[in-house]
């Protein structure tokens, strides 16, 4: 089903798929009327987009290395870039960074700006030559072009413990979806979530996942659009949110100004339930220094650049050329959503701070609030909270609380949308995780399979058995995921800067000096990745237990801290040991040719 | 100089021409943040808000297309390109 035919019809396929998912819209919201309840419309469509999944992950099935390592290489760049959309935009794109917009506004977009602008160095230092390379994972490529089963084990380390600690936090998003739609506790929803990830990536491999993210971006793209351009119409702040909102933006900076940030004592913010906050920045003035701002936005271009599992996705394209369209077109589908985030912050807020809107609720009586149907919803799912604490019996800015989820999840029904939308964000939420966790639990199986298992153990291994070990591995670690997950340890946003941290400490430039710089070599490498890891986590761990930490870097930019170590380390060393033989000088002079034979 | 170093120069002078782009509306223009917000932006939007929200974002995108389709002219100058369609 897959070879030629299923290639010539993606568009076709596809877009029936795309109709299909758009009638199910609506004959759940027919169902609405008809008076399905709200839990039932969230099961249908939860359950519904996950079966979808698993029948598209089981028809993608295949026994043979090149399907499973690196879908044969003949994804299209356009498809590629939906895939890679929704490898990359997890559950904390899609449900926390509204809110983290809407909360911390200026300080937060950094992250916009970083996520987004690291893809101009995927493009442009690292994609294509990896491409070109013909490598089955990154750890493959730095095994091979630096040579060593020290430098390719020291890739697998790096690439573990930062799609780990990314991974968890994509189960915990799953789990957290599940339980709200299916109604289930979050320690068994996760499980739930978990097997529903398996379902798309044990039989196929990448090519299973391939698919699956093509059909997952689709239904989070649609799930995040739909909610912020209805809900603008029905404000009436104009049909195209993104270029008509300025009034909006103005107005709220006006009422930022009438109420004041007033500061609570820390006995009152004592008896505010934990992880909600309330509105204590300007939402669109310039609220954090140039460095702050800078640094957080450099460590996440970086880590776009270093993180292999967006990286794998470059190694599927058909040719080099494909490979750098691909990253544009990835780009593009990911600003779709991220250029809609403070649209959908803007719209939120707005609507719950302006009086003189029918939903604003700042100036209104405390009773009169906690007396909204919506405002009970919400506040018995502990993402919204008042209190009085002025005792004047009116609700002021700072007396209002939130969850950074909210915006996203609780926007649609104070607006007045059809319960149907919430059905559909939850299956956009959920699609955006899986896509995530698929695509990070397999760079880390694959890496394991590949290069620990393959490469170093046990190299004439047959390709049945080779298949064999890294489904195993993939279900390993996904429990393993899951196991951590169910402990939430830390929440979704936090171990995701982390991840970006660790990959840029240890792989930026062991990756980038490979294909740019031909005297780097196998020991500079090494030192590279182990003291640029070593000196990042530490740098982690200082600032964690209490350390003043310097130049600004933080617990979220620790990594600007760990790559320079990195890139200081690889130079000194390379220099002071042998320059690499003629035969690895040829196969970087190979790399940067796009045209021939790939080099392994 | 041979065909190869003749065309890893170009290519090199390319990714630092992208990069200095790339440097300007990731990092240089943050520098001047809060005076930046003061002036008005395309569709009304505070200029630095702006650039946040959309306009950064969408000079990337740009940005890889067009060093894509540079690099594709240099290849095909030096006959490095691939053969066959993408």
């Amino acid at each position: 089903m897959i070879k030629g035919n299923f290639i010539d019809n993606l568009p076709k396929v596809y877009g029936i798929y795309t109709g299909g998912f758009l009638a199910f819209i609506i004959i759940m919201s027919i169902a609405e009327q008809m008076g399905m309840t709200a839990k039932t419309i969230g099961i249908c469509f939860v359950a519904f987009t996950v079966a979808i999944y698993a029948i598209i992950g089981y028809l993608s099935r295949t026994a043979q290395a090149d399907a499973y390592y690196v879908a044969g290489r003949q994804v299209p760049t356009v498809f590629n870039g939906m895939a890679t959309a929704a490898d990359w935009m997890s559950g904390a794109s899609f449900v926390a960074m509204a809110g983290g917009i809407y909360f911390k506004g200026y300080g937060y977009m950094a992250l916009l700006v970083g996520w987004t602008g690291g893809y101009v160095l995927v493009a442009s230092l690292l994609a294509p030559y990896l491409r070109k390379f013909g490598c089955y994972t990154v750890p493959d490529f730095i095994g091979t072009r630096y040579g060593g089963n020290l430098s390719r084990f020291m890739a697998v380390v790096v690439l573990t413990v930062a799609s780990f600690t990314y991974v968890t936090a994509q189960i915990n998003a799953t789990g957290t979806i599940a339980s709200v739609a299916l109604d289930i506790p979050f320690q068994y929803a996760v499980y739930v979530g978990l097997i529903s990830i398996l379902l798309c990536s044990m039989l196929g491999g990448m090519r299973g996942v391939t698919w699956t993210q093509v059909a997952q971006y689709i239904v989070l793209i649609i799930a995040y659009l739909l909610p912020v351009f209805w809900i603008s119409n029905k404000m009436g702040a104009g049909f195209f949110p993104h270029f008509m909102l300025a009034d909006e933006v103005a107005r709220i900076g006006e009422l930022e100004q009438q109420y004041g940030f007033v500061k609570n004592a820390a006995a009152d913010l004592k008896t505010v339930p934990k992880g909600l906050a309330g509105i204590t920045k300007a939402h669109s003035a310039v609220n954090a220094t140039p460095w702050a701002f800078i640094s957080l936005a450099l460590a996440m271009m970086m880590g776009t650049a270093s993180l292999p599992h967006v990286m794998m996705r470059y190694f599927t394209t058909p040719s080099v050329k494909a490979a750098r369209k691909s990253v544009g077109w990835s780009l593009f589908f990911i600003f779709l959503l991220y250029s809609s985030a403070p649209m959908l912050a803007t719209l939120s807020k707005l609507s719950l701070i302006d009086p003189s809107l029918p939903t604003g609720i700042i100036g209104k009586s405390i009773a009169e609030v906690q007396s909204i149907d919506w405002y009970q919803n919400w506040n018995q799912a502990n993402l919204m909270f008042v209190s009085d604490f002025n005792g004047n019996g009116t609700l002021e800015l700072n007396e209002f609380f939130m969850g950074g989820k909210a915006v996203v999840l609780a926007t649609p029904e104070i607006a007045g949308l059809p319960y149907v939308i919430s059905g559909l964000v939850a299956a956009g939420g959920m699609a955006a995780a899986m896509s995530t966790a698929d695509g990070l639990i397999l760079a880390i199986a694959n890496a394991i399979s590949h290069d620990v298992y393959y490469k170093i153990i046990d190299p004439k291994a047959e390709t049945a058995k080779r298949l064999v070990v890294a489904r195993v591995l993939l279900v390993v670690i996904g429990f393993a995921g899951a196991t951590i997950a169910a402990l939430e340890i830390q929440g979704i946003l936090g171990s995701v800067i982390w991840a970006f941290d660790f990959a840029m400490s240890g792989l930026f430039f062991p990756l980038v000096l490979g294909v740019w710089w031909k005297r780097a070599n196998k020991e500079g490498a090494i030192a590279g990745m182990f003291l640029g890891l070593v000196s990042g986590a530490a740098y982690l761990i200082w600032v964690r237990t209490g350390g003043s930490g310097f130049l600004g870097i933080t617990q979220l930019t620790f990594g600007i801290f760990g790559s320079a170590v990195s890139l200081v380390s690889m130079v000194v060393v390379s220099l002071m040991t042998q320059a690499p033989n003629a035969a690895t000088q040829k196969m970087v002079d190979n790399v940067r040719v796009p045209a021939g034979k790939s080099v392994i | 100089m041979s065909k190869q170093e003749q065309h890893w120069e170009k290519t090199r002078g390319l990714l630092f021409m992208t990069l200095a782009i790339w440097f300007v509306f990731s990092i240089g223009i943050f520098l001047f943040g809060a005076e930046m917000n003061e002036v008005g932006g395309p569709f009304g939007y505070p200029l630095t808000y702006w650039f946040t929200c959309q306009g950064s974002l969408g000079i990337f995108v740009i940005l890889i297309f067009w060093f894509a389709n540079r690099q594709e002219k240099i290849d095909e100058e030096f006959g490095f390109s691939e053969r066959g369609d993408d």
